[in-house]
């Protein structure tokens, strides 16, 4: 059971939880314990608004375990406005009109269920953005 | 730090091996390996392999293998880089030559990915990603690879045919490799009809899951005593390392660890890009191909499928790539194919390359890589 790990990585699946550099202001998520521009380890948590742009997409006709009756189903990668990519789902769209560069916002979803019994995982998805805020 | 030279090489054919077993594979290339190289014994092993206890339930490969191939008591372990183990083990391999601690290395590469059902094997290629942040959401490798080859034709206004030729000549060079998966040539018309996996990859931009493994013999070159013809100078072995993560890169569309490893493998060589008689890419995927050339230097920024396009890439080009087959059609058992590409490269220099042979080969460089490039192994080799 990786029942821990998921646990521990809910305040990023949940509030796109990652770091601000104190000492040179960069922001990073995934979190960090060594800034990446300047090597501080001066870092504290900051959460993202989970707006942005679509940098790439892609739909997956073949699967790896665990996704296998999601298929077909659109991953992609979403430039936050703040900075930061994430990768992730993207859901509540026909991946015929996505289009790169176009707004994306996060929402929470279903990321998969290990089987009847087993753990329902939750996180973070991107969809088109349905208004501005 | 000593000269190393590679006295011998060994391969079996890749394929779906059903019939053989991991131990079976690695110990034939390696005794093949001793055998092209006149020698019973080594004073090391080093094995490449990614996926042998996720796939077949065995680890500890280093003295398995070693006691397999009748070199129990030697020092030995397994090394680990992704898709780029093999070229990892013979870059330790290198060092510990070089190093004057051993004068006699045995480098095998060996991985059975066909042992296990397509979504378990596909689930555990992906673990050369990022497994909080991009396996845990169903981001296959395959899917990093579309992510980049989708972001990298809107960006330089390409469209999939562009790619083609990779294959084309993967396809075409693999015909006369009796080692070679796919010995069968293909066409631009079949590059367009092939099925999508992730779109834009179809299964003509990829390289398939297969089995096999490749083993080489290093030895200090003061040894040599002049009485090896055959032996072929590493003159270059130098590893970049990047992000394990696409999100994490700060410039998708530029292979960092590709650029550090060639630049750093050129400077120990004393080379330029324009000196390299053959290029062994890592063409998993022709994305991977594309932007591998551009990165080593081969090709400028948004070229590298015009490079393709051009012709310079098949034998009788300027810059022939993928001589044996590549990782397309050669086959990419992943964890040895670093090592197939080094005895390939071993096999042009020496001018034993058939039908295949580059005319005038005297340097030959082999490029592996481990995830999307979050590790990039270079050799270069000299005749």
């Amino acid at each position: 059971m990786d029942l821990a790990r998921h646990w521990r990585l809910k305040d990023q699946r949940y509030r796109l939880e990652g770091t601000v550099c104190a000492d040179c202001g960069a922001k990073f998520f995934p979190p960090r314990q060594v800034c990446l521009e300047c090597k501080s380890t001066n870092l504290t948590p900051r959460e993202f608004n989970g707006h942005g742009e679509l940098y790439s997409f892609t739909t997956l006709r073949s699967a790896p375990m665990g996704f296998e009756d999601q298929v077909p189903y659109t991953v992609g990668v979403v430039k936050l406005d703040e900075g930061p990519m994430v990768e992730a789902q993207i859901t509540d769209v026909n991946a015929d009109a996505l289009k790169i560069g176009q707004r994306m916002e996060m929402v929470t979803r279903k990321l998969r269920a290990q089987g009847d019994n087993g753990l329902i995982i939750y996180g973070y998805k991107f969809r088109p953005e349905t208004k501005a805020d | 730090m000593r000269n190393v030279s590679v006295v011998g090489i060994g391969q079996t054919q890749v394929g779906e091996h059903w019939d053989r077993s991991l131990r079976d594979l690695a110990t034939e290339a390696a005794l093949n390996a001793l055998r092209d190289a006149h020698v019973d014994h080594a004073d090391a092993i080093f094995v490449g392999n990614m996926l042998s206890g996720q796939l077949t339930g065995q680890e500890n490969l280093g003295a398995l293998i070693a006691d397999e191939v009748g070199l129990r008591g030697v020092d030995t372990l397994k090394v680990e880089a992704a898709c780029g183990s093999g070229a990892a083990a013979l870059h330790v391999g290198y060092l510990a030559v070089a190093s004057g601690q051993f004068d006699l290395v045995l480098v095998a590469g060996a991985e059975k990915l066909t042992e296990s059902s397509s979504c378990n094997t596909t689930a555990s290629l992906a673990m050369a990603a990022d497994a909080d942040y991009e396996t845990v959401h169903g981001i296959s490798f395959i899917a990093l690879n579309a992510l980049l080859m989708k972001r990298y034709m809107y960006e330089y206004d390409l469209v999939p045919e562009d790619f083609a030729a990779f294959s084309v000549n993967a396809h075409a060079n693999a015909v006369h490799n009796p080692n070679a998966m796919f010995r069968s040539p293909i066409t631009v018309e079949h590059y367009k009809r092939a099925r999508d996996i992730s779109d834009p990859i179809s299964v003509m931009d990829s390289a398939p899951v297969c089995d096999g493994a490749a083993a080489v013999v290093l030895m200090a070159t003061d040894n040599l005593n002049g009485n090896r013809a055959r032996a072929i100078k590493i003159a270059a072995s130098a590893i970049g390392s990047d992000s394990l993560g696409l999100h994490d890169r700060r410039d998708p569309m530029w292979l960092s660890a590709v650029e550090l490893s060639s630049q750093k493998a050129y400077r120990q060589a004393g080379i330029a890009p324009q000196d390299v008689n053959l290029f062994e890419v890592h063409d998993a995927f022709s994305i991977m191909s594309v932007m591998s050339l551009e990165a080593a230097g081969f090709a400028a920024r948004g070229r590298g499928a015009l490079l393709a396009r051009e012709g310079a890439i098949t034998p009788q080009g300027k810059l022939p790539i993928s001589t044996m087959g590549g990782l397309k059609a050669r086959g990419h058992p992943v964890g040895a194919t670093g090592v197939y590409q080094a005895a390939e490269v071993v096999q042009q220099l020496r001018g034993e390359a058939g039908k295949n042979q580059v005319a005038n080969a005297h340097v030959g460089m082999a490029q592996s890589l481990g995830g999307i490039a979050a590790n990039a192994v270079t050799h270069i080799f000299v005749n």
